[in-house]
């Protein structure tokens, strides 16, 4: 036992090591957090329409198909990046788009689609932004993948990019579309 | 110049008036003490190193309206803390609960202390066990080193 005390060093190394490696890792964001939703039901929000004439959006009458739901602003810039992948996304895996317009005038939010095209199967106006806290929300644009049982499965933080939907969006989408 | 000053200063006070003097406060002071105590313990989400009390961010300001609401609403510190967690995860308490997946950020820097502690009295324990004086010389050995001082000596006196 003694004898094999002078590996101990070189144990210690091999950690820091493996510790620093993670580190330097260019895809890690440290200040990224891990959703408290996943593997949790969805917040059953209830909100007004965001489009004249629509019903109201509730969340818990959605059940039964998987759901993708994206909270977006007209003031937020980001959103406005991602917002062709958004139709393509629907168009291409048939997971039903739910637009969440986060603390936003709704007509300024009608402008933003009317000039941008509306992607979504049916949008809520979230003016307060309570219903963001209730999803954990940190800031717009963010995704939410829901399963049929309208369990949260992926959060995406930020922006879709064609890279993080080809790494990480689209095996969630396709993994709740089973 | 004073007009310049007496400007300065009110800009200077203002600036300085904390996030939270910008809202609706609660009625009752205790209660609004409460929700500020509250505010200080519960970490900005965007900032992340700042309290929900100081940020300015806007998610920070919907959070401290929403801890007003619910004190008003009756509900305790721990259940609104409960509410944040269950949203935001452990990450929102600037003081993590002590549980399996925090034992290591808890418990780490004491363990590290106490292996410090152990290191340094072995070395200690080792040093104590070694001779202080050299090992001892061969009966050739003392032979040589009085050859050596004599014929020092014999310099000296030569000199």
């Amino acid at each position: 036992m003694r004898r094999l005390l002078f590996l101990l060093p070189m144990l210690l190394v091999a950690g820091l090591v493996a510790i620093f490696w993670r580190g330097l890792d260019p895809n890690r964001d440290p200040s990224a957090l891990p959703s408290a939703l996943i593997g949790k039901p969805a917040p059953a929000l209830e909100l007004p329409a965001l489009l004249e004439g629509a019903a109201p959006l509730s969340l818990a009458s959605l059940k039964g198909q998987p759901v993708a739901i994206n909270f977006f602003a007209s003031w937020c810039l980001p959103c406005r990046a991602e917002h062709p992948l958004l139709g393509k996304i629907a168009a291409e895996y048939g997971i039903a788009m739910i637009g969440i317009a986060y603390k936003d005038k709704p007509a300024d939010a009608r402008a933003y689609l009317a000039d941008l095209g509306n992607p979504y199967q049916a949008i809520g106006a979230d003016e307060s932004g309570r219903g963001g806290i209730e999803f954990g929300l940190t800031g717009v644009p963010e995704t939410y993948i829901l399963d049929r049982d309208g369990i949260v499965r992926y959060r995406l933080a930020g922006p879709i990019t064609a890279d993080n939907l080809a790494d990480q969006l689209a095996p969630a989408i396709e993994a709740v579309m089973k | 110049m004073s007009g310049l000053r007496i400007i300065l200063s009110v800009l200077l006070l203002v600036l300085a008036l904390p996030a939270f003097a910008q809202e609706a406060q609660l009625a009752d002071p205790v209660l609004e003490e409460r929700a500020r105590d509250l505010s200080r313990e519960i970490r900005c989400v965007v900032c992340q190193s700042q309290s929900v009390a100081e940020s300015d961010a806007d998610i920070a300001r919907d959070m401290r309206v929403l801890i007003r609401e619910q004190i008003a609403a009756g509900k305790t510190d721990q259940e609104i803390r409960d509410y944040l967690v269950a949203r935001y995860g452990d990450f929102v308490l600037f003081e993590p609960p002590f549980k399996a997946s925090t034992y290591v950020l808890w418990i780490g820097p004491f363990a590290l202390l106490v292996l410090a502690a152990i290191g340094v009295g072995f070395y200690f324990r080792r040093r104590a066990a070694q001779p202080v004086a050299g090992p001892e010389l061969s009966s050739a050995e003392r032979g040589r080193v009085a050859e050596l001082l004599r014929a020092d000596d014999s310099r000296k006196g030569g000199a």
